[in-house]
């Protein structure tokens, strides 16, 4: 019995060190995740005054109008820029987003579409790796703090493809951030762009320079850059969100098995003392 | 009092400035620009170097790397890049990305090497594990 108790007081040691562990995690992720909450606050600014300036061009009459804003005729490839979680132990955050990517997957499969891939971080790279599929570009290990300047190169991948259209459509995969507990993956088009309603009533046009194409097309990159970058930094919100909640849990499971295997314990130790006891008085009455 | 316009200047990482303004210069495509209320619609890229932003007596300076204006009648847009861009280098990243995407699928096998490894180990564990307990029962009922 002696040897039982042993065996269990190794296993509540090694559940205790598990349950330290897993509590530093929650803590580093809950700090940073309200620094992740910071960066994603600040990054909006942008993302809305780019958007109030593109419902502008929309309200214009302009001459030019810009290829990202025409939709096409058929739609034959497509470009997938999928945004993922550098690191697990994040609970079911990036599963959860390739199982909303997979039914679009196999619906574009169906109508003889082609799917190209641009995988923001590790976990989707592993996913695609497995799962199999047309990559053109990745990116990854983007830390804390993830830059634009990063992002540049795998979005100029995609948006050079369908300038030379290679590709018709190109949709965004990413976390959204609700709040801390509760992530929710979504699929969005990202170009062409739906224009809002025309508002405007004027027929004016912009002085451009150098030129529309010219000027209109960085609008349009940079419009397009500051939405995945948005989104990368809401994917990093989520990852620390989804992170602390999942250790929070693992924590509190380490909590109630502790108590189990305690409870075993002193059964255990009890057990042996009352056959100790019972083994002297039967000894004593023997004498 | 002179009239005023509203100018945001932002950039992707945080918003720089917010505010109004009675008149605003910045370096654009074709030349340096000044702009006051009322100025017709305008869209420009704009070339590094500072935006000035005056109001009253103040005046602010703004370096920026690049970005882009954008001018209506009551407001003004200033959208600057966080990061330095170039053609070359944006075509650099660019490639570098393409790059990686090849690497990544490239590494497929040794990742699945580990995979099957690891497959390969939890069941040899699993096999030691049902030996041992088909051992201990064979031992407690040979006990019995």
């Amino acid at each position: 019995m002696a040897g039982g108790s042993k065996e269990i007081r190794a296993k509540i040691s090694s559940v205790t060190n598990t349950k330290k562990i897993t509590k530093a995690m929650e803590m580093v992720a809950a700090s940073k995740m309200r620094k992740a909450q910071a960066r994603m606050e600040a990054t909006k600014p942008y993302v809305e005054k780019v958007k109030r300036v593109i419902a502008h061009v929309a309200g214009a009459h302009p001459e030019y109008k810009h290829p990202y804003t025409q939709p096409r005729a058929t739609v034959k490839r497509v470009g997938l820029v999928v945004i993922s979680s550098d690191r697990g132990l994040c609970g079911g955050l990036n599963s959860n987003l390739f199982r909303a990517i997979l039914p679009k997957l196999k619906a574009w499969q169906e109508q003889g579409v082609v799917v190209e891939l641009a995988l923001v971080g590790n976990k989707s790279q592993t996913f695609f790796r497995s799962y199999g599929g047309n990559v053109i570009a990745t990116v990854s290990d983007l830390g804390d703090t993830p830059h634009i300047g990063d992002l540049v190169g795998t979005i100029k991948v995609v948006l050079d493809k369908f300038d030379q259209g290679d590709i018709d459509e190109v949709h965004l995969a990413s976390n959204e951030f609700v709040n801390t507990m509760t992530q929710k993956p979504t699929v969005q088009m990202l170009v062409p762009l739906q224009a809002e309603e025309n508002t405007n009533d004027g027929q004016w046009d912009y002085l451009y320079e150098p030129d529309a194409p010219t000027a209109l097309n960085l609008l349009m990159r940079r419009y397009i850059e500051a939405t995945v970058f948005g989104a990368v930094v809401e994917n990093a919100s989520c990852e620390q969100g989804a992170r602390m909640v999942a250790m929070k849990s693992a924590t509190d499971n380490a909590g109630d098995m502790i108590n189990e295997l305690k409870l075993s314990y002193n059964k255990a130790r009890q057990a042996a003392i009352t056959a100790e006891i019972s083994e002297i008085v039967a000894g004593s009455a023997a004498v | 009092m002179a009239v005023s316009m509203q100018v945001d200047i932002v950039s992707a990482e945080g918003e720089i400035f917010s505010g109004k303004a009675e008149m605003l210069f910045a370096q654009a495509a074709d030349g340096e620009v000044g702009i006051m209320p009322h100025h017709t619609q305008f869209l420009s890229q704009l070339k590094p170097g500072t935006v000035r932003v005056v109001s009253g007596d103040e005046e602010d300076h703004f370096y920026i790397s690049g970005g882009i204006i954008e001018i209506q009648p009551s407001m003004v847009t200033v959208l600057a890049d966080s990061a330095i861009r170039a053609a070359d280098l944006d075509e650099a990243q660019a490639n570098a990305a393409k790059q990686r995407a090849v690497e990544a699928m490239d590494n497929a096998k040794s990742d699945t090497d580990i995979a099957r490894a690891q497959v390969e180990l939890a069941e040899a564990v699993a096999q030691i594990q049902a030996i041992t307990k088909l051992r201990d029962r064979l031992h407690k009922t040979g006990m019995a």
